[in-house]
């Protein structure tokens, strides 16, 4: 059990009132809010350890280089995987899946070659693979949903096993849709891949800060997520990949920190991690990284899941009430995190959010960056909620007088 | 909320000049690439190059389709020049709201269009 009152108090910026009313932050797909400790550690780094890392002979510089080596350690325990040298620091997860689709695409993908997505990606884990399949005269092919028209979200595994072939060389795929909320059992997915050799990237952008992740138990040969969706800094993502792939890949960028000796002929690159980090990395924030898991930890993945359970239901319940609103959550929300995307009838989501914001309940409207999705559940746009572990029921009840709202002036 | 006011709720459940427009002389589409919408504007334009009819097409939100529907009344029977004399502060005024910064595009995604109109028909 989490306590969300005492966990707001955590995070500053709940402090802030704006027309003299406290805040409701339902973005938390997009971005999380962030706690004072780790706030404090980046201003503590620029005020007391400022230096690069890896290269000074100095105090300062190898107090940096260990800060930053720590959170290398950490995200490995945090994910578990086998070792940090599986661990790249990136700016992002979209740069991490472009990692992999131009270094592993670059090797291991050649025409006539197929790679599998699925509809609910993001378009963080489906233009790098377009463009791939592109490049290289590869065949994109893309897993559906049962039946969104009926509600049903899940992703239609018998397709997928019938799109498997040898000449499958990777999937990659989201362990949770940023719109819909939904748990995709990514394990299956791995599991049928790799019976014909095939690769899985997973993308947990929106998965790793709501649930444990477990690369070891899923098998997954890539995995990436962005800090800043899971209480960290913007500006740092990170890219899992299992040793011996990632030592076959060529780097991806080329410079400074990623070589052991250059001539004017040839380079030879580091070994892993530094073969993928190429120039002076996003130091500060890695380190800041550290205390946002430190603080998930703390909180605990097993109790923010519970809690969201319990939001989900809630605002399902009170939502649902109201015959205008259209949700897109089935009515058993078993497989499904803390995410409520909605239309109301007659109403732009644009319009939903503009007034959901004039009673500070802040909200995401629009499609949100995963138009192919959109397009399979027939709408243009939707609103979404996006709840974590400093929401609470109060927070929903703001959210249905903002509903009233709208529903009136449109009425 | 002040940005719906009676008139702009008026404009968007009842559109001025909505549909298609057959015989159009010019059509032009725009998207808003914040959230997707789009509008297309038809425009029958006589040898005289006075806009004789204006239609709009699109979906989307109150602003943006009140915003469509009244700059399609105000064009009607104007020159199609007279497109390059409205600026976004008048489009403002036209609305008679004010516009945050996060709703700018959508206010102005009509005119926009027009403008696009004017700039095919200067090639």
């Amino acid at each position: 059990m989490l306590d969300p009152q005492k966990i707001k108090k955590e995070f500053p910026i709940f402090n802030r009132k704006i027309n003299g009313k406290s805040i409701v932050y339902l973005d938390n797909a997009a971005t999380t809010q962030k706690p004072k400790v780790m706030i404090d550690c980046l201003k503590n780094f620029y005020e007391n350890h400022c230096s690069n890392i890896h290269r000074g002979i100095y105090s300062l510089s190898e107090e940096a280089t260990e800060m930053y080596e720590s959170c290398r350690k950490k995200v490995a325990k945090f994910i578990n995987a086998k070792s940090e040298k599986e661990i790249i620091f990136t700016k992002n997860s979209t740069e991490s899946s472009n990692l992999v689709a131009y270094s592993f695409g670059d090797k291991f993908v050649n025409a006539g070659d197929e790679i599998i997505v699925s509809i609910i990606e993001h378009h963080a884990n489906m233009i790098p693979w377009q463009e791939l399949a592109k490049k290289k005269g590869a065949k994109l092919l893309v897993i559906p949903m049962k039946n969104p028209a009926k509600k049903d979200y899940s992703l239609d595994l018998g397709a997928y096993k019938k799109m498997l072939s040898k000449r499958t060389k990777i999937v990659a795929i989201s362990a949770m849709s940023n719109v819909l909320g939904i748990k995709i059992p990514v394990k299956e997915i791995i599991r049928e891949a790799h019976k014909v050799g095939a690769k899985v990237l997973v993308d947990g952008a929106q998965s790793a800060a709501h649930t444990k992740t477990d690369v070891q138990d899923l098998d997954c040969d890539f995995f990436i997520l962005s800090a800043h969706k899971m209480l960290g800094p913007t500006g740092v993502g990170i890219l899992y990949g299992k040793q011996e792939l990632l030592e076959k890949m060529p780097p991806f960028l080329f410079g400074g920190s990623m070589i052991k000796n250059v001539t004017i002929s040839k380079t030879d690159y580091a070994e892993l991690p530094e073969k993928f980090e190429a120039g002076t990395p996003n130091i500060a924030d890695v380190i800041a990284f550290e205390k946002a898991l430190d603080f998930l930890e703390k909180v605990g993945l097993k109790n923010i899941e519970d809690h969201e359970k319990k939001l989900i239901k809630e605002a399902y319940r009170v939502f649902s009430k109201y015959k205008e609103v259209d949700i897109f959550l089935p009515e058993n929300l078993e497989s499904f995190g803390g995410i409520l995307s909605f239309n109301i009838k007659g109403v732009h989501p644009h319009d939903i959010a503009d007034i959901f914001n004039a009673e500070n309940v802040f909200i995401r409207a629009g499609q949100h960056c995963a138009h192919p999705l959109l397009n399979a559940l027939g709408t243009n746009s939707t609103a979404r909620m996006s709840f974590y572990m400093y929401n609470d029921f109060e927070d929903i009840y703001r959210a249905e007088k903002a509903l009233k709202e709208v529903i009136k002036i449109f009425k | 909320m002040d940005l719906y006011s009676e008139i702009i709720l008026d404009h968007y459940k009842h559109p001025h000049n909505k549909g298609k427009l057959k015989n159009a002389t010019i059509s032009v589409e725009e998207i808003n690439t914040s959230c997707g919408d789009s509008i297309k504007l038809h425009f029958l334009v006589g040898k005289d190059k006075k806009i004789n009819k204006v239609t709009f097409e699109g979906a989307g939100c109150a602003i943006s389709q009140a915003s469509a529907s009244m700059l399609t009344d105000k064009l009607t029977g104007k020159s199609l020049k007279s497109i390059e004399k409205i600026s976004n502060e008048d489009v403002y005024k036209m609305l008679g709201v004010q516009i945050s910064p996060g709703r700018v595009k959508c206010a102005l995604l009509g005119i926009s269009t027009a403008r696009k109109a004017l700039l095919k028909t200067k090639k």
